[in-house]
């Protein structure tokens, strides 16, 4: 009882100096699984990042991992998703912000230097480009490659495929050409969608005629 | 395979072992008395010659994913390589034989085809695992090679989502016997 309540105590309390640097009631939400998350514009996102890492009661040291998430239907396209980790507190936060196709953001390298590779593989992934970030290159694709390939209108083959030329002597690149196209099983059960005779009801139901 | 004095001997099958027993000891010192009385034993150019190519494979690891574990364990001590004469190799112009043993990315694509060419002849290619045969549970992606053999030429293809380190075994005994059934002397 007396981890739990210390557990829970030390959640208010951060749950409270969230509320405090965000200045509002709506400051994060928890997920069912007990993670808390926290919304942001772009434009106090280094604000915010800079409190989350140097308040006391907050001290989030560490930043895990930044990854982006593509809306299509959305106006701002992207969502932009920090985790941190704030080592002394034991405790992990998410910030979520909401980024257009052509925004710039700011690059958090100044706070966070593991900040680094983490942008670049969202620049090479999605096309979120970061102003004042020292490297912006890709990361994981291919050298000449074209194409955020993580965004949603991106094929899952992609546009160019590879192969030896015996006649040019080195890799070519040329038009993807599938034998077979990718087939998506839809893995539904049988059983689902199927009327099953509720058997105790019609059982209760005779004995009652055969009493009456 | 060699001719001997003695005519009661079985002849000699070319491609298996000879059994234990008598006959073999009968074998070996014919072998020996021939090379103690006449100086020389004769046998045909290209069988020796390949016997010493498949006696002796020296694979250069191209490990490129989950596949170089099972390639690793083939060569452990549980299913040694090494008493089939494999010796890995790391530098390309020092092997036989290039195990490709995992996804092939288009990034990699040409520094595959650069130490295949940096192999001398006579060299072969063994693709390992369904990534390398034809582009397996990635076949669909934007960034896979579909099957090394788009960018080597391949000799054996060893199916498997790892092949067990057996199955690798068994894939480069394959590659023996058809060094044995295919290699010539003359030069291409």
């Amino acid at each position: 009882m007396n981890e739990a309540e210390t557990q829970s105590s030390a959640n208010d309390k951060l749950l409270s100096a969230l509320s405090r640097l965000m200045g509002g009631e709506n400051a994060y939400h928890i997920t069912p699984t007990g993670e808390v998350v926290m919304c942001c514009a772009l434009v106090d996102l280094l604000d915010v990042l800079k409190t989350l890492k140097d308040d006391e009661e907050l001290c989030f040291s560490q930043l895990t991992d930044i990854t982006a998430v593509d809306y299509p239907e959305r106006e701002l396209r992207f969502e932009m998703v920090y985790q941190l980790l704030s080592v002394k507190k034991n405790r992990r936060v998410r910030l979520v912000v909401a980024v257009g196709e052509s925004d710039i953001v700011p690059s958090v390298v100044p706070l966070y230097s593991s900040a680094n590779w983490a942008e670049r593989e969202v620049w090479d992934m999605f096309g979120i480009f970061f102003s004042g970030h020292p490297d912006m290159r890709r990361l994981l694709t291919d050298y000449g490659f074209e194409g955020h390939p993580l965004r949603k209108d991106f094929p899952l083959t992609g546009y160019v495929e590879v192969r030896y030329s015996e006649t040019e002597r080195r890799v070519v690149y040329e038009p993807t050409k599938l034998v077979q196209e990718f087939r998506d099983f839809d893995f539904l059960s049988p059983w689902e969608g199927m009327q099953m005779p509720n058997l105790a009801a019609e059982e209760d139901e005779e004995q009652e005629k055969a009493g009456e | 395979m060699m001719d001997t004095n003695q005519s009661q001997l079985a002849p000699l099958q070319a491609d298996s072992p000879i059994p234990p027993g008598a006959d073999q000891d009968a074998i070996l010192s014919a072998v020996t008395d021939e090379l103690t009385n006449r100086g020389f034993v004769i046998a045909q150019a290209d069988k020796l010659f390949n016997w010493a190519r498949t006696g002796s494979l020296w694979p250069m690891t191209f490990g490129l994913a989950c596949c170089a574990v099972e390639m690793i364990h083939s060569a452990a001590s549980r299913y040694d390589l090494d008493r089939y004469g494999m010796l890995f190799r790391p530098s390309p112009r020092q092997s036989d034989v290039m195990i490709v043993a995992g996804t092939l990315t288009n990034k990699m694509a040409p520094a595959l085809r650069r130490v295949y060419d940096q192999m001398p002849e006579p060299r072969w290619v063994l693709s390992m695992g369904s990534c390398a045969n034809g582009g397996g549970y990635y076949h669909y992606s934007y960034a896979v090679v579909r099957g090394c053999d788009r960018i080597v030429p391949v000799d054996v293809y060893v199916p498997g989502c790892p092949p067990t380190a057996e199955a690798l075994i068994y894939g480069l005994l394959q590659l023996q016997k058809k060094i044995k059934r295919t290699a010539t002397i003359a030069r291409s």
